[in-house]
């Protein structure tokens, strides 16, 4: 649990992080621009905690994970990793740094070499990083498998003989062999069905337990957020807008965007969804190439107010342990903040 | 509206078979389900659970081979779609039965202009000149929510957003006034708040245009929020079938009951731990003859494990495919 009175370790450090890939157009591929995936984001993540990461499809929200484990070169910003600053180092400097952070990924039938066995896909990152013998090793997986909860028997066979369930399972033992402290999980159960999902789900509850792990959990399915995480942060092109506990964000959302997240969510009874208030967001998200001046949500946002246009508003921490970006929330400016305006269309 | 018939759609017993080189798949199996006029008849299931392959075999969509409709009838406006020459099914399919498919970009044609996608099903079915046909085209872009209809009509699908798409496809499947709209996972490749904008359409197109929709999810809690009736699906068969507020409030398979209580929701209490429903669906290689469910079931008896359980009418519209009875613990009487 959060409690901002007791100072935890910080895990992780974010600090400004930047993430643009350049565009290239013409005939001698001049660069012309640049999509700002991940546009200046800081947070931190505690020792034994999950942070939830949320946000719709194109909010960076992947690029955000993979920025932080140095899976590209980020542009700005620094990244440290259990006090070690991570964010330019030389890739040959990470490499022996690469078994603390460890990641697993969304479709497990795409992250899986097709042609290797179980045991070589698990074994891969002790070979690579290890001096274990072969015995040792096979040993290890065999430990590995157990824990996931894997029948041992079927170390030799091929990927394609498991269920997408089973499939995610080998891909959290292989983030495991190495003892991780820190692994992000981008989208772990977005390609399974519902039934399996709480299995995975449950399994990494388990681990983190048992192993004391540290997960930056990155899914666009806000309710099984809630489930998993600790605190959570809500990203929108290429930022953090709020950033909160789990019951702070959920039961009192700050920013206009959360808010309209939350209740655009289905809720599996009837009763209840007719009674919630729904706000229906005008429009689609801007192009992260051009993002909008001033405030990012100012296009879609049901409380805009004029200074949102022209001024970014800033990231601030507005109660103990709760970020808001919004001028909304800026004391300052109360006075100008007008009631929320005929949301629903 | 089809004459006399209390159903738009009518179907018994379909049963469906996939001939594949590992030998056949019984993807449907004996399910039956009705639609009335002007309904929103909700399709819950996981993949694999035949719930597309249903409503393809109705309109004649499965690639045929592998795909086989073995059986059942399924009466529209008094005549089986099932028996139909593929002429006559091709009258019927996309103007009396329209459909929207879950991924809006690959169910749009990116070589040709939207305008020109949506005037060939009125050209086509309804007999219009070219102008009629764009004036009626405009008019269906504006009743999905479209600004400026005219002049995106000269758009490609690549110029419009993934929720802009699935509205074109939508207007689409309205182009020559269904009786029957079939939605298979229309809002599942979007997201949450682009879905919110979609489903309030079609709670709105409901109200003005007043046709049965039938709509496939695997999404609880959209079921919940647009449907009149729920059929819930497993391993090819129907196992529960009720009001919406009945399947919700009063869930009676223990596949529903289960499924309930894997998602967890964003509101109100938050569970600590979730229901997990061990195992995974069975692979159908030939018809079940006990309950696919059972091998995964909390409460399956020594029945269950010998006798496929038929639909059980309980009353309000509520059938399930059970010998288990919650209210008891114990065996259904059947």
């Amino acid at each position: 649990m959060f409690d901002a009175s007791a100072p935890r370790k910080k895990i992780v450090e974010v600090r400004d992080l930047k993430m643009h890939f350049p565009i290239f157009a013409g005939v001698f591929r001049k660069r012309v621009g640049e999509v700002k995936a991940v546009d200046g984001v800081s947070f931190d993540i505690f020792e034994g905690e999950t942070l939830g990461l949320v946000g719709e499809s194109g909010c960076g929200k992947s690029t955000c994970g993979r920025a932080i484990l140095r899976l590209y070169d980020i542009t700005e910003g620094s990244v440290v990793i259990d006090g070690q600053e991570i964010g330019h180092i030389p890739q040959k400097k990470l490499r022996p740094l690469r078994p603390k952070m460890q990641m697993v990924f969304q479709d497990p039938q795409a992250s899986l070499d097709p042609r290797m066995t179980v045991a070589a896909i698990i074994g891969e990152p002790l070979v690579e990083h290890t001096n274990l013998g072969r015995a040792a090793r096979l040993e290890r997986i065999y430990e590995l498998m157990d824990a996931v909860g894997l029948n041992r028997n079927f170390a030799n066979r091929y990927p394609h003989e498991f269920s997408g369930g089973q499939r995610q399972r080998i891909g959290i033992a292989r983030a495991l062999a190495l003892n991780p402290k820190f692994i992000v999980c981008d989208e772990p159960i977005a390609a399974l069905d519902v039934s399996i999902q709480a299995q995975v789900v449950n399994l990494l509850e388990e681990l983190q337990k048992q192993l004391g792990l540290t997960y930056l959990f990155i899914s666009h399915d806000l309710s099984m957020v809630r489930h998993i995480a600790d605190r959570v942060a809500v990203m929108y092109l290429g930022k953090v807008v709020e950033l909160a506990s789990r019951e702070d964000l959920y039961e009192r959302p700050r920013h206009p965007y959360t808010e309209a997240l939350l209740s655009a969510v289905p809720d599996p009874d009837p009763a209840s969804a007719e009674k919630i208030e729904r706000i229906i967001l005008k429009g689609d998200v801007p192009s992260p190439s051009n993002p909008p001046q001033g405030c990012n949500f100012c296009t879609r946002c049901p409380r805009v107010m004029p200074i949102c246009q022209h001024e970014e508003p800033e990231f601030r921490e507005v109660t103990p342990g709760r970020f808001v970006a919004c001028h909304l929330y800026n004391t300052d400016l109360q006075q100008e903040a007008p009631a929320r305006t005929e949301a629903a269309s | 509206m089809p004459d006399g018939g209390l159903f738009v759609l009518d179907v018994k017993d379909l049963k469906t078979v996939f001939l594949t080189r590992a030998g056949e798949v019984h993807a449907v199996n004996r399910v039956s389900f009705q639609v009335r006029p002007g309904e929103l008849l909700g399709v819950v299931g996981e993949s694999g659970s035949g719930k597309s392959v249903t409503m393809m075999s109705l309109i004649g969509l499965l690639p045929m081979p592998p795909a086989e409709v073995r059986g059942g009838r399924a009466l529209f406006d008094g005549r089986d779609l099932l028996a139909m020459e593929p002429e006559e099914l091709r009258q019927i399919r996309g103007a009396r039965v329209g459909f929207i498919f879950q991924d809006p970009m690959t169910s749009l044609n990116p070589v040709f202009t939207v305008g020109f996608q949506l005037m060939e099903p009125l050209r086509t079915h309804m007999g219009m000149d070219k102008r009629a046909a764009r004036r009626r085209a405009a008019e269906l872009l504006e009743l999905v929510g479209i600004s400026d209809a005219d002049r995106r009509l000269d758009d490609y699908p690549h110029q419009f957003s993934g929720g802009m798409r699935q509205r074109v496809m939508i207007a689409m499947a309205l182009a020559c006034d269904p009786e029957v709209l079939i939605a298979d996972e229309p809002t599942t490749a979007l997201d949450v708040t682009i879905q919110a904008q979609i489903l309030e359409l079609v709670k709105e197109l409901r109200q003005k245009l007043g046709m049965a929709i039938i709509w496939i999810t695997h999404d609880l809690g959209v079921i919940a929020g647009i449907a009149d009736r729920v059929m819930v699906m497993y391993a090819g068969q129907v196992v529960e079938e009720a009001p919406v507020k009945g399947l919700f409030t009063n869930p009676q398979h223990p596949y529903t009951r289960a499924l309930l209580q894997t998602v967890p929701s964003v509101r109100g209490k938050r569970a600590e731990h979730l229901r997990v429903i061990p195992g995974q669906p069975p692979v159908l290689g030939a018809e079940p003859r006990a309950c696919p469910f059972a091998p995964r079931c909390d409460h399956a008896l020594a029945r269950c494990r010998r006798e496929n359980p038929p639909r059980i009418p309980l009353g309000d519209g509520h059938d399930v495919a059970c010998f288990w009875d919650p209210a008891t613990g114990g065996e259904r009487d059947v």
